[in-house]
């Protein structure tokens, strides 16, 4: 679901954009510059709040910005990690860590609402678009 | 006694002091009483209050409550059915009809009767003795009496110089009492120590500021014209100006009850018991102080009393099990310096020789009693008990020793350190329960018990008077490293460190960045991502050694990669709560606000919708800020001169202070200024956790220094410093480490400890847990920053200096810079958008966060708000 993406050189006139897909439309969201490696942002996207990453190897990913388990929209804010070789998440709120390419949750599997504990995760991609296109 | 008759039968219980309790405990867990015993337990106690810890005493003055110190728990006496009797002592016994006549008239049978009064304190009947202004050390309220006659008097007196006594005088001393001891025989703990150990203590003590009159009796105490104590008059002429005189000069058995109703009595007091701890009537035993046991000894220590107890309650319930003897070893720290003695200290076994070490200019003297046939017999140590805790069991063992003896008296910094001495299974470690290292181990590889508080839970060790935790951690680490148990020291899976040994590599190399760090140094080679634990340790390293690293590494924490290794409160220089929100804390040095800054706070508070509390730290917390909203609400804080209180950070939180000298009528120093200096000094310093600190102005102590990591006392003569405290889950009162110090000592010291404890301390490993894992403890850390045993001292006072100067506020830099700026806010591709999420709900006149429910509905109560009441918009450009 997600795209790794390395290269991020800009070509003449035109910048890397960060794009995801939500509802079979893909939006365009930031610039892939305005991500931090290691670090997190939040979109609204269709009305939804997405949260986006880059990794250190320069990977991107996108997972919906809810925490299950404090219900409050922060996942966004966590940082990047690795456990046991999977790249991870890990919510700000309760530290729980979550599968970035699956959006499991790998520490408990249910929420405290009785509902699978679990970050919806969307496909995201990166595109060369004009200068200006991203806002 | 071996056959349960159908009813009940009945067991008075005469005091409810330490051995009371344990007898008790002891008799509940042999099934005497509770749900399966057959008896019926009364209990009647002359205190107002159930037993409590006695030995820690002292500690009330140093705030430890009453609570605290009390060993009863009402679930205990429920489950057993044991009826407590407070204020309700016996007054007299029956033997023939077996009953107890109470104060209160009340008569209560028994089939059993155990006497645990216990003793009075000895008060010499001198002229005077009587005289408003003197006291005994007995009771809490004997304290409780002390501490409101010391708030009015300038000298105090002590009589008698032991153990109790030096107690006594390290609690006046510690209220500002000029202080004086006066003991009768020609040194001080005549019990415990010998000459040469008593000269060093008295020197030690001296130089605490407590003068010492030895070979001196009290001849009469003087009074003035009202009747209160003025002075006294010693034997060898001299005369002591006192306002206030504690008598502890030994304590005698509570033996009434047992002589007026026909009990055989020693001669010199103590009620007659046998080695069952049974009186002359088979129906009535007599345990703890008021006993005279088997060997001829009435013991005033509470390890006998415990085991006269167990000895008791298995006899009743049982019938096996005897009291011959005890062990009599002492081991305590008076007004900071360690005195221990045991087993035959004064050499008093025939043909037995003594090994000694005495260094009176670092006030140390060793001295060790060696049997004919080479075993530890006893020994005196002051100023260093390090060893005592393998020594004493080596001396109750009695087997011969294993390593000449000499090098168990040398400092280890003297010729070569003393191996490991492997200590014999039949050797006792916890002299309080009687609990063999055999027993440790067992429990450790026979019954799984993983770590201390496993073993202390399982066999009961280190729970009385604590003095062996330090060798049971030994013994439990020995036994599971035997069991092949590995206990990996790596900070996670990405690196084999701990944080020290990162922080070295960090400063040693100069390494700059996470990425360089985890590709040179991590387990899993280039290009791993760490994880949670990994990245924030980094993060405080690299900002705890950027001054020291130069420009190389930025010491902002948002600049370039370190912005992806800080938790989301330092990302967001904010504290995240619950629903997503932030909350804001100023900082208010010291507590100490104008006027003008509480309007200031109290406007950007109301203009902003926040909900502001008090927090336990005298400042003011503001909540419910979006992630928008920060860098406004922070411009005008920093407009009106505040700057940021680190809440979020692993770094100083806040110097708490009383008023002090300024305006309190009791205060001796100006306690704000100090704790205003100092916090501005450690502010944003990064560290393994949080920092709190704490001045009090004099030893009433309202800034409750002594729960702080560094905590601050003023005395008369300067400042005290404390170290190693904390509030929190686990709390602790700090260790002294340095009296009546001056600022420019007082600050050099906390400087070298803070560095010292950022280099070597472990992840999210607070002060006080660090001095308890460090080899040699207190004495250790005393050496490192006082007298820079390691030859650090420089450098930790070079980095901490360049910390000083390079501080900058955090704020007021993100504020400066629109690269910083740029992530504040909840939407990258809808900037000046809130998060529509965050809900809140009117409560008590202010906001708090509505239920993360009402969020997933779609049409959210008309009760809730996207933000306070009334909401200032603004932007910043």
């Amino acid at each position: 679901m997600t795209t790794a993406v390395m290269n991020t050189k800009d070509t003449a006139g035109e910048t890397t954009v960060v794009e995801v897909s939500v509802g079979e439309r893909w939006f365009t969201v930031c610039a892939y510059d305005a991500l931090v490696p290691g670090r997190g942002v939040a979109a609204l996207v269709d009305g939804r709040q997405i949260a986006l990453y880059r990794d250190r190897t320069g990977a991107v990913h996108a997972v919906g910005n809810r925490d299950p388990f404090s219900g409050a929209h922060v996942i966004s804010r966590g940082l990047l990690g690795s456990r046991d070789g999977v790249p991870v998440v890990l919510s700000p709120m309760y530290k729980q860590a979550f599968d970035l390419r699956t959006g499991a949750c790998l520490d408990e599997e249910e929420a405290p609402d009785g509902t699978p504990a679990a970050l919806p995760v969307w496909p995201v991609r990166t595109t060369n678009a004009p200068v200006g296109s991203a806002s | 006694m071996t056959e349960t008759p159908k009813t009940p039968r009945n067991l008075v219980l005469v005091g409810h002091g330490m051995v009371g309790q344990r007898f008790l405990e002891a008799f509940a867990e042999r099934g005497g009483c509770g749900p399966a015993g057959d008896w019926h337990v009364t209990v009647l106690a002359e205190e107002p209050r159930p037993a409590y810890d006695r030995v820690h005493l002292t500690s009330w003055f140093s705030g430890t409550t009453a609570d605290e110190l009390s060993m009863w728990d009402d679930e205990f006496g429920v489950q057993h059915g044991i009826d407590l009797r407070l204020g309700d002592p016996a007054e007299k016994i029956d033997r023939a009809a077996r009953t107890v006549t109470a104060r209160s008239g009340q008569v209560f049978p028994y089939d059993a009767l155990v006497l645990a009064t216990g003793s009075y304190p000895f008060v010499p009947p001198v002229p005077g003795h009587d005289a408003a202004g003197c006291f005994v050390y007995r009771t809490i309220e004997d304290l409780e009496a002390i501490r409101a006659a010391a708030d009015n008097a300038r000298i105090g007196a002590v009589v008698g110089g032991g153990l109790l006594g030096l107690e006594a005088a390290g609690a006046l001393r510690a209220m500002g009492l000029d202080t004086h001891v006066v003991e009768f025989a020609p040194r001080l703990m005549a019990l415990q120590v010998d000459e040469g150990g008593g000269a060093v203590l008295r020197d030690k003590i001296q130089e605490l500021g407590v003068t010492v009159h030895t070979g001196a009796g009290t001849q009469t105490v003087e009074t003035d014209a009202d009747g209160a104590v003025r002075g006294m008059v010693l034997s060898n002429g001299a005369t002591v100006d006192a306002d206030l005189v504690v008598f502890s000069a030994g304590v005698r058995p509570r033996d009434q009850l047992a002589r007026e109703c026909g009990l055989p009595v020693g001669e010199r007091g103590g009620i007659v018991v046998d080695a069952s701890c049974r009186t002359e009537d088979p129906a009535v035993w007599a345990i703890g102080e008021c006993a005279l046991a088997c060997d001829g000894r009435v013991y005033g220590l509470v390890a006998p009393g415990y085991a006269m107890a167990e000895t008791a309650a298995t006899q009743i319930t049982v019938a096996e099990g005897e009291f011959t003897g005890a062990d009599l070893s002492t081991k305590l720290k008076l007004l900071g310096v360690d005195v221990a003695s045991f087993g035959d200290a004064q050499g008093t076994t025939e043909g037995s020789l003594e090994v000694l070490y005495a260094n009176s200019r670092e006030g140390v003297y060793k001295k060790l009693v060696i049997g004919t046939d080479g075993a530890l017999l006893g020994g005196v140590l002051v100023g260093d008990t390090d060893s005592y805790d393998l020594l004493r069991p080596l001396a109750l063992n009695g087997a011969p020793l294993t390593a000449p003896p000499e090098q168990l008296v040398l400092p280890s910094s003297i010729g070569a350190a003393p191996g490991p001495i492997a200590l014999p299974d039949e050797a006792v470690v916890c002299s309080c329960h009687n609990v063999t290292k055999g027993a440790i181990r067992s429990a450790v590889a026979d019954q799984g018990c993983a770590d201390v508080p496993a073993v202390k839970k399982c066999t009961r060790a280190g729970t009385g008077c604590g003095s062996c935790v330090k060798l049971l951690g030994t013994l439990v680490g020995e036994e599971l490293a035997a069991q092949g148990v590995e206990v990996s020291r790596g900070l996670c899976e990405h690196f084999t460190h701990t944080r020290a040994e990162i922080y070295e590599i960090v400063r040693v190399k100069g390494i700059t960045t996470f990425a360089q760090l985890i590709d040179e140094h991590g387990r899993s080679g280039t290009g791993a991502e760490g994880c949670e634990v990994c990245k924030p340790v980094v993060g405080s390293v690299l900002a705890s050694l950027s001054p020291a690293l130069g420009d190389a590494v930025s010491g902002h924490i948002l600049d370039g990669e370190q912005a992806a290794l800080q938790d989301t409160n330092d990302h967001f220089l904010a504290n995240l709560q619950r629903n997503g929100s932030y909350s804001v804390v100023p900082r208010i040095p010291g507590g100490e606000v104008t006027p003008d800054g509480l309007i200031t706070i109290g406007e950007i508070a109301r203009d902003f919708g926040l909900y502001t509390k008090i927090t336990g730290g005298q400042r003011i917390d503001m909540f419910g800020a979006s992630v928008d909203q920060l860098p406004a609400i922070w411009k005008r804080l920093v407009d009106a001169g505040f700057e940021s209180g680190h809440a979020y950070g692993k770094s100083l939180r806040t110097v708490k202070s009383c008023v002090g000298q300024t305006w309190c009528r009791y205060g001796v120093q100006d306690s704000v200024a100090l704790a205003i200096e100092l916090e501005l000094r450690y502010r944003g310093l990064r560290a393994p956790h949080k920092l709190k600190s704490a001045v009090s102005g004099c030893a009433r102590e309202c800034a409750e220094a002594q729960s702080k990591d560094f905590g601050i006392i003023a005395t008369s003569a300067g400042w005290n410093l404390y170290v190693g405290g904390n509030g929190g889950m686990t709390p602790r009162h700090a260790d002294l480490l340095l009296v009546d110090a001056d600022r420019d000592a007082l600050l050099r010291t906390i400087d070298r400890f803070l560095m010292f404890y950022v280099r070597t301390a472990d992840r999210l490993e607070r002060t006080a847990p660090w001095i308890e894992r460090m080899e040699g403890g207190l004495d250790h850390l005393r050496a490192v920053i006082v007298d820079d045993s390691l030859g650090i001292c420089d450098e930790l006072d070079e980095l901490m200096s360049r910390h000083v100067d390079s501080y900058e506020d955090e704020w007021r830099a993100t504020l400066e810079d629109p690269d910083r700026l740029s992530r504040f806010v909840s939407f990258v591709n809808a900037p000046g958008t809130p998060d529509p999420t965050i809900r809140f709900v009117p409560e008590r006149e202010q906001i708090r966060p509505a239920d993360p429910e009402a969020h997933d509905t779609s049409d959210a109560s008309a009760q809730t708000f996207v933000a306070g009441p009334s909401l200032e918009v603004r932007t910043l450009v």
